[in-house]
C-alpha cells in the first residue's frame, strides 16, 4: 500500500510538468491542445534514442524539451498563419506525430532497462549521500513495514518541478508573460496595444509542449521504456490534474494554480493507484477511471455551490417568515 | 498627424452581397485636433476607423501618421501609434487580470516587451497617479481583477489605458453607447479632460448629436459611404443640432428624422 503510494506520488510529480505545460496551453492561452498525446511520447522517444545513442542524459532531456517546443510551434503555425481552427490545429499535429514518433523510435518501443537514466545517474551520487538511510530509519520507527528504494526521484523531481512551477509564476508576470496571458483572454484588445498575438500564440504553444515533452522524457527515463502509445489519453490526464487540483486549491493567483495543478497532478495519480488496488477494476480501466474523474471534478464544484446557494436562499425566507410572524 | 488619402472599401465585392462602405475618403487632422464623427447607422464611420486602425485593408487609398505611409502596416505594429477605446466596455481590457497588470499591458505599447517584471515598484505609483486622475478610486484596488469592474469603470480604465501612453492618435468609437446616461456622462467627461490635458489627436465616434457638438474643435458627419459635412472652428462653435438637420437635409434632398438613432 504505502509503496503503490509513494510510487503514484512520484509519477504525479513527473506528470505535474506535463500538466503544467497542459495548464499553459488550455487555461493561459484558452487554447484546448490535443498536440499534447504525441509531443509527450515526442519527448520520451528522443530521450530514448539519444540516450542508447550514449548521449549523455541531461542532453539527452534536454533535447526532448526542444523537440516537444518545436511541435507545439507547429501547431501555433498551423492556428494561426494557417488559420486551422485549435482543436482541429492539435488533432492534425497529434496525428502526424504518431508517425514522426514512430520515425524517430525506429520499433515501437525502446527499453531503458540497462542504461544509464538521469535517474540512475541521481542515484549513484545518491546513494553516497546517506539521505535514504536516515528517512528509511524514520519510516520504520513509525511503523512501515516497507520501504522505498530509493528518495531520490521523489526529491530531486520535486525540486525540479518546483523549480519549473517558479519560473512558470515568473514568466507570467514579465512583459512578455502579461501579453501572453491577455492573448488568451481578449486578443483583439491586446492587438490594440501592439503585441504580435500569432508569434505569442505559436511561442505559448511551444513553452507548452516543451514541458510535455521534457515529462515524457523524464517519464521514459523513469519506468525504463519508451512506448509509441504512451501518450493517448495525456491531455486528458493533463486536464484531469488541472481541473481536480483547481477545484480544491482554487485560482487566485498564478502561483496558487500552478502549485494546484501540481497538487492536481499527484492527486490523480494518487487515486488510480488506489483504484487499481480494488479487486474489479484493472489497468485496463485507467482511462476510464480518468474521465469519471474529470467529469466529476467538474460536476460537484457545480453542485455544492448550487445546493449552498440553495441552502442560503431558504434561510433567508424562513427567516423572514418567522420575522412576519413575530409581528403579528 | 493623420492624413486618409482616397480611400474606398468595398464588402463583397462581386457577390449580392456586395456593399459599398466608403467611397472617396479624404480626411486629414492636424496635431491636436478632435474631430467628432456623426452619421446615420451603417453609413461607415466604423469601418473609417478600422482602417485607421489597421483592423481592415482598404482597396484603393493609403493612410499616413506623422508622414509615415501605414497603409499595409499591420494592425499589431500600427498600435504602438494609435489609442483605441471600443464601444463594448468588456473588449478594451483583459477580465481575469488585474488593474495594475492592465495597465502594464497598455504601458509597453510604444516599446519593446522585455522578460522584465510587467509591474514594478515604479510603474506602480507611476499607475496609481494615473488612476487618480479618475475619480474612481480605483488607485486603491490595483490587484482587484478587472472582470470585477462594473462597465463605467472598465469603461473609464480602458481610455487610461489608451492615452495614457500618449499616442499619436485617439480612436473612440461610440466609447460610451453601451454605458447608462449617468455613466456615459462620466466618460464624456474623462475624455474631455483627458483630450485637453493631453493634447492628443482625437477622432471620436458619437450617436449623440449634443456630445458632438459639445466635444471637440471639428465636427464631420458621414453618409453612405461618404464625408458629406466637415466643420470647424468658429463654425463649430455656434453649431446647434438643428442647423445639423437642416444642412443634412440641404445637402442630400431629404429628411433624417426617420433616422431616430443618430439624435441619440
Ligand atoms: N465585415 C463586413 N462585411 C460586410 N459588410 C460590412 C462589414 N462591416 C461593415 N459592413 C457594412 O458596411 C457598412 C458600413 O458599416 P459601418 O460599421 O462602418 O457603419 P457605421 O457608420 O459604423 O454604423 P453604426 O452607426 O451602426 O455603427 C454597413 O452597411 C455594414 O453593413
Ligand atoms: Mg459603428
Amino acid at each position: 500500500m504505502f509503496i503503490s503510494i509513494f510510487g503514484a506520488i512520484e509519477a504525479g510529480v513527473i506528470y505535474a510538468i506535463m500538466a503544467l505545460g497542459v495548464y499553459l496551453s488550455f487555461r493561459v492561452l484558452d487554447f484546448p491542445d490535443l498536440t499534447v498525446d504525441g509531443s509527450f511520447v515526442t519527448g520520451a522517444a528522443v530521450a530514448a534514442i539519444a540516450i542508447t545513442h550514449d548521449v549523455s542524459t541531461v542532453l539527452a532531456t534536454m533535447l526532448a524539451l526542444i523537440t516537444g517546443f518545436i511541435a507545439g510551434s507547429v501547431t501555433g503555425l498551423l492556428n494561426t498563419k494557417g488559420k486551422i481552427n485549435p482543436l482541429l490545429s492539435g488533432i492534425l499535429m497529434m496525428t502526424a506525430l504518431y508517425s514522426i514518433n514512430l520515425r524517430i523510435m525506429g520499433q515501437s518501443n525502446i527499453p531503458l532497462l540497462n542504461q544509464s537514466t538521469v535517474f540512475t545517474r541521481l542515484s549513484d551520487i545518491w546513494s553516497g549521500l546517506g539521505i535514504d538511510t536516515t528517512l528509511n530509519q524514520g519510516l520504520s520507527a513509525i511503523g512501515a513495514s516497507s520501504l522505498p528504494r530509493t528518495w531520490s526521484i521523489l526529491i530531486v523531481m520535486l525540486v525540479v518541478t518546483l523549480v519549473i512551477k517558479f519560473i512558470t509564476d515568473y514568466y507570467l508576470k514579465t512583459e512578455v508573460g502579461l501579453a501572453l496571458r491577455a492573448a488568451g483572454d481578449n486578443e483583439k484588445m491586446i492587438r490594440s496595444f501592439s503585441a504580435n498575438t500569432d508569434h505569442l500564440k505559436i511561442m505559448g504553444l511551444g513553452l507548452s509542449n516543451g514541458l510535455v515533452a521534457l515529462s515524457g522524457a523524464l517519464y521514459a527515463q523513469y519506468v525504463g521504456f519508451a512506448d509509441l502509445n504512451m501518450g493517448v489519453g495525456m491531455i486528458v490526464v493533463g486536464l484531469a490534474s488541472v481541473i481536480i487540483g483547481e477545484s480544491i486549491i482554487g485560482t487566485k493567483s498564478i502561483m496558487r494554480t500552478t502549485f494546484a495543478v501540481i497538487l492536481g497532478a499527484i492527486l490523480y495519480r494518487i487515486v488510480i493507484a488506489l483504484a487499481l488496488r480494488s479487486t474489479f477494476l484493472d489497468a485496463n480501466d485507467t482511462k476510464l477511471i480518468t474521465s469519471v474523474l474529470v467529469i466529476l471534478a467538474l460536476v460537484i464544484p457545480k453542485l455544492i455551490s448550487t445546493h449552498k446557494e440553495s441552502k442560503r436562499k431558504r434561510r433567508k425566507r424562513i427567516a423572514l417568515q418567522q420575522r412576519a410572524k413575530g409581528e403579528v | 498627424m493623420l492624413e486618409v488619402n482616397d480611400i474606398s472599401l468595398t464588402f463583397n465585392e462581386g457577390t449580392p452581397d456586395e456593399k459599398q462602405a466608403l467611397q472617396d475618403i479624404n480626411l486629414k487632422l492636424s496635431k491636436g485636433d478632435f474631430v467628432t464623427v456623426i452619421g446615420s447607422n451603417g453609413a461607415g464611420k466604423s469601418t473609417l476607423m478600422n482602417i485607421i486602425s489597421g483592423a481592415l485593408l482598404p482597396d484603393v487609398g493609403d493612410v499616413q501618421i506623422n508622414q509615415k505611409k501605414v497603409t499595409m502596416m499591420p494592425e499589431y505594429k500600427r498600435s504602438q501609434y494609435i489609442g483605441r477605446v471600443f464601444q463594448d466596455p468588456m473588449a478594451g481590457t483583459s477580465p481575469t487580470m488585474t488593474i495594475e497588470e492592465n495597465l502594464a499591458l497598455a504601458y509597453s505599447r510604444d516599446k519593446k516587451r522585455s522578460l522584465r517584471p510587467g509591474v514594478n515598484k515604479k510603474r506602480r505609483d507611476f499607475f496609481k497617479s494615473a488612476l487618480n486622475s479618475l475619480h474612481l478610486g480605483l488607485e486603491d484596488r490595483l490587484s482587484a481583477k478587472v472582470g470585477l469592474l462594473s462597465g463605467g469603470e472598465r469603461q473609464a480604465l480602458s481610455l487610461l489605458m489608451a492615452t495614457f501612453t500618449n499616442p499619436d492618435i485617439l480612436l473612440l468609437d461610440e466609447h460610451t453607447a453601451a454605458l447608462d446616461p449617468s455613466r456615459a456622462e462620466l466618460i464624456t467627461n474623462l475624455t474631455r479632460e483627458i483630450v485637453e490635458e493631453t493634447q492628443l489627436t482625437t477622432l471620436m465616434i458619437t450617436h449623440n448629436m449634443q456630445q458632438a457638438l459639445d466635444l471637440g474643435n471639428r465636427l464631420i458627419m458621414m453618409d453612405k459611404g461618404q464625408i458629406i459635412l466637415d466643420i470647424a472652428g468658429e463654425e463649430k462653435l455656434t453649431l446647434t443640432i438643428e442647423k445639423l438637420l437642416h444642412e443634412f437635409q440641404r445637402i442630400r434632398g431629404e429628411q433624417l428624422g426617420d433616422d431616430r438613432a443618430i439624435l441619440g
